[in-house]
């Protein structure tokens, strides 16, 4: 079994496997009402809207329903961190997917944008929040295309605005839409830009959204797949979702491998057990390296994540196992490198996107992100001595004081540093500028040496004038 | 150098009801303007400062924060080729000097004819189809030395029209929300209760 694919649906593969977001996927007209109404649409929302707010909202903590976008937090805790009685509360909705690696928030908003808008619905039901604004990247204009359109037949169908379903619910939901800056999908940049400001993140504390969020007001921000979660989840309860996944990471997930695979693509896995050896091997994922080369290296999570050696692929793909050993689950995004891979140049194409993307509120990132870039393009360049290597952790300790976490190497007798870090910035990307200069120098320092200009110093003292002469 | 037209201006109206605050409605409302002229003019954002309550600078604050709005004219089809690790470790930037020789500009510049203006991007969300590349915002997936040059042929012959807009137009459909369907935008100062459905009154933690 090698996976289907959709011309319609690019990237994506479908296996012999539960899917929880993806069920719809099969269909070309999978974005329309009509085809939702079909397939169980909005059928989530009905059985949510059958039982009380408090109900949905604990069957939602007993699935433990993780957080898609990056950090993994359980959604139904989430929700039940707004303080009591404070109202208006908002939800907004993190559309704004450019994690160096993650393709999925696109394809869910593409492809099944009621099923989005259903989660949506059932979110701000069980938490009271009474205005919802999905925020879509500035840069995807089908799937902007996809939700309004969705958006406009939902309204005219009732299951949006007004008395939804005759219900005592009401709910807008906004289309909202970025203008291109990877740092506003930070959950306090994301409220800054919604604000109308520049998305420059705030500082926590104090500004938890959940407490201090939109307008001042508890916010909750979730990821677009953990809102696409929801509808299944209400249809089939919280003892099915769980039946599926490990203990700690129940359901499935979407994870897209790139890179040096023969069959790059987008999977909904099962969560928490399977390992990166089946994704990048196994015959219904990636089905192996390209041209049959060695594995080098990969990244786990999405570029801020550590690198990966061979030596972790039989990791689940499990968050907690996966910081233990010395990375990150992040945004499910595995970034595959074979043996012909220039790392040092691999690393300059991760460092220079946090680099050009930071917002420049903190100095560390600001200034220290542009020095990694410029001295790590010296070096790829062949013309960067040892001392810029030296300079290039020197650098990444004024971000990230302290032990910076790595994988776990036999071949250089090196044990894993677990995930997180301690950062002198108020959001991760000046230390993700940091990470792929970090894990290739740490992994791969001779192929960095490899590069440093050779110059060959002859002392002064031993050179007589003749000879000195005689050269020139 | 224009303000929204009259048209437009009922356009940014009906968005900038769907907030509690206008000036939320700042970025769809350059968004807009950008449609309208194919960049942000300073005659926009004044007017955008005025529709959302805020001043010139604030607006043009915001403006330069995001890299989707251009305060000069660029070319009809803005060529954006993604440069970020996957699209990298699959030949973008192979791509993206073949697009420099076949443009006959550098990254970051406008053909003299006004038709095309190439940039590098960073990552575009389709890191499985790399290398990938978005004409005004519009997908093009593994794209080859032979796809660009007949992508390049076929928006040049006017063939895209239909499927990719001039530069300024992202998306095509906007959401409209029907008067009698909406509950509407509240400022948060207005909007201190309980939301009708929950029942259950929370006892304070
Ligand atoms: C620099 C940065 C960029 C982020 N980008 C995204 C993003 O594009 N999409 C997303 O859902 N979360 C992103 N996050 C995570 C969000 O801050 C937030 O944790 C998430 O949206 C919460 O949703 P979840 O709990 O459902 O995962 C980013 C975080 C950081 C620090
Ligand atoms: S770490 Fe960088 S991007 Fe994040 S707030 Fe600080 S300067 Fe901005």
């Amino acid at each position: 079994m090698t996976g289907t694919t959709y011309t319609h649906a690019p990237g994506f593969v479908a296996g012999d496997r539960p899917q929880i977001v993806t069920a719809r996927f099969q269909y070309e007209d999978s974005y329309t009402l009509e085809r939702a109404l079909a397939t169980d649409g909005y059928a989530g929302l009905r059985a949510a809207l059958s039982r009380s707010a408090t109900e949905v909202h604990d069957e939602v903590k007993a699935a433990t329903v993780l957080g898609r976008g990056g950090a993994g937090f359980p959604a139904g805790t989430k929700w039940g961190l707004t303080p009591a009685g404070v109202w208006p509360r908002y939800l907004v909705v993190n559309g704004d997917e450019s994690e160096p690696g993650t393709y999925k928030d696109r394809l869910l908003m593409e492809r099944d944008p009621h099923q989005l808008i259903e989660g949506c619905l059932i979110a701000c039901y069980a938490a009271g929040l009474s205005q919802c604004f999905l925020y879509i990247r500035g840069e995807m204009a089908l799937a902007q295309e996809r939700v309004a359109a969705a958006l406009n037949e939902a309204y005219a169908a009732g299951y949006v605005g007004r008395n939804i379903l005759g219900s005592d619910f009401s709910l807008d939901i906004v289309l909202h839409w970025g203008a291109g800056a990877y740092v506003v999908g930070e959950e306090t940049a994301l409220i800054e830009s919604l604000e109308g400001n520049r998305g420059m993140p705030r500082l926590k504390p104090p500004f938890f959204p959940a407490a201090i969020g939109l307008y001042g007001k508890p916010t909750i921000v979730n990821n677009v797949e953990t809102m696409a979660n929801l509808p299944w989840l209400m249809r089939n309860g919280s003892a099915a979702y769980t039946a599926i996944g490990s203990a700690t990471s129940p359901g499935t997930r979407m994870v897209a491998v790139s890179g040096h695979v023969k069959r790059p693509g987008v999977y909904e896995i099962i969560n928490g057990t399977t390992t990166f050896r089946d994704l990048l091997y196994g015959e219904e994922f990636c089905g192996g390296i390209r041209d049959n080369n060695e594995l080098k290296a990969f990244v786990p999570g999405g570029g801020s994540a550590p690198w990966f050696l061979p030596d972790q692929l039989d990791l689940p793909f499990e968050g907690r196992l996966i910081g233990a050993a010395g990375s990150m689950a992040g945004s499910g995004a595995v970034m595959v490198m074979d043996d012909t891979t220039d790392i040092p140049n691999a690393a300059l194409t991760l460092t220079r996107f946090y680099a050009h993307e930071s917002c420049g509120k903190c100095t560390p990132c600001r200034e220290g992100g542009t020095w990694l870039m410029r001295i790590l393009d010296r070096v790829v360049a062949g013309q960067g001595t040892h001392r810029d290597l030296d300079q290039l952790l020197e650098v990444g300790a004024t971000i990230c004081p302290g032990d910076f976490p790595h994988a776990s190497s036999e071949r250089l007798g090196l044990a894993a540093v677990p995930f997180p870090y301690k950062m002198t910035t108020i959001c991760f990307v000046g230390p993700s500028a940091y990470t792929p200069v970090h894990s290739a120098l740490t992994l791969f320092r001779d192929e960095f040496e490899a590069k440093l200009v050779k110059r060959t110093f002859i002392p002064v003292t031993a050179v007589s004038v003749s000879e000195t002469e005689a050269a020139l | 150098m224009s303000r929204l037209t009259e048209d437009n201006v009922r356009v940014a109206h009906e968005i900038i009801s769907r907030y509690p605050r206008p000036r939320s409605a700042t970025i769809p409302l350059l968004h807009l303007a950008q449609q309208q002229d194919g960049y942000v003019t300073n005659d926009a954002i004044r007017h955008i400062g005025e529709l959302v309550g805020a001043t010139s600078a604030e607006v043009l604050g915001t403006a330069t924060f995001y890299e989707m709005f251009k305060f000069e004219p660029v070319g009809k089809y803005l060529v954006n080729i993604c440069r970020t690790m996957s699209c990298a470790l699959m030949g973008g930037e192979e791509l993206m000097h073949h697009a420099e020789h076949r443009l006959g500009i550098k990254a970051g510049s406008t053909t003299p004819d006004g038709m095309f203006t190439l940039e590098h991007a960073e990552c575009q969300a389709a890191c499985t189809e790399a290398p990938t590349l978005q004409v005004n915002y519009r997908y093009r997936f593994r794209v080859t030395p032979e796809t660009f040059d007949a992508l390049i042929d076929d928006l040049a012959a006017g063939r895209l029209d239909s499927e990719i807009p001039a530069h300024g137009t992202v998306a095509r459909i906007r959401q409209h929300i029907p008067a009698e369907r909406g509950v509407g935008a509240v400022p948060p100062e207005d909007a201190t209760n309980a939301p009708s459905w929950m029942t259950v009154a929370e006892a304070p933690k």
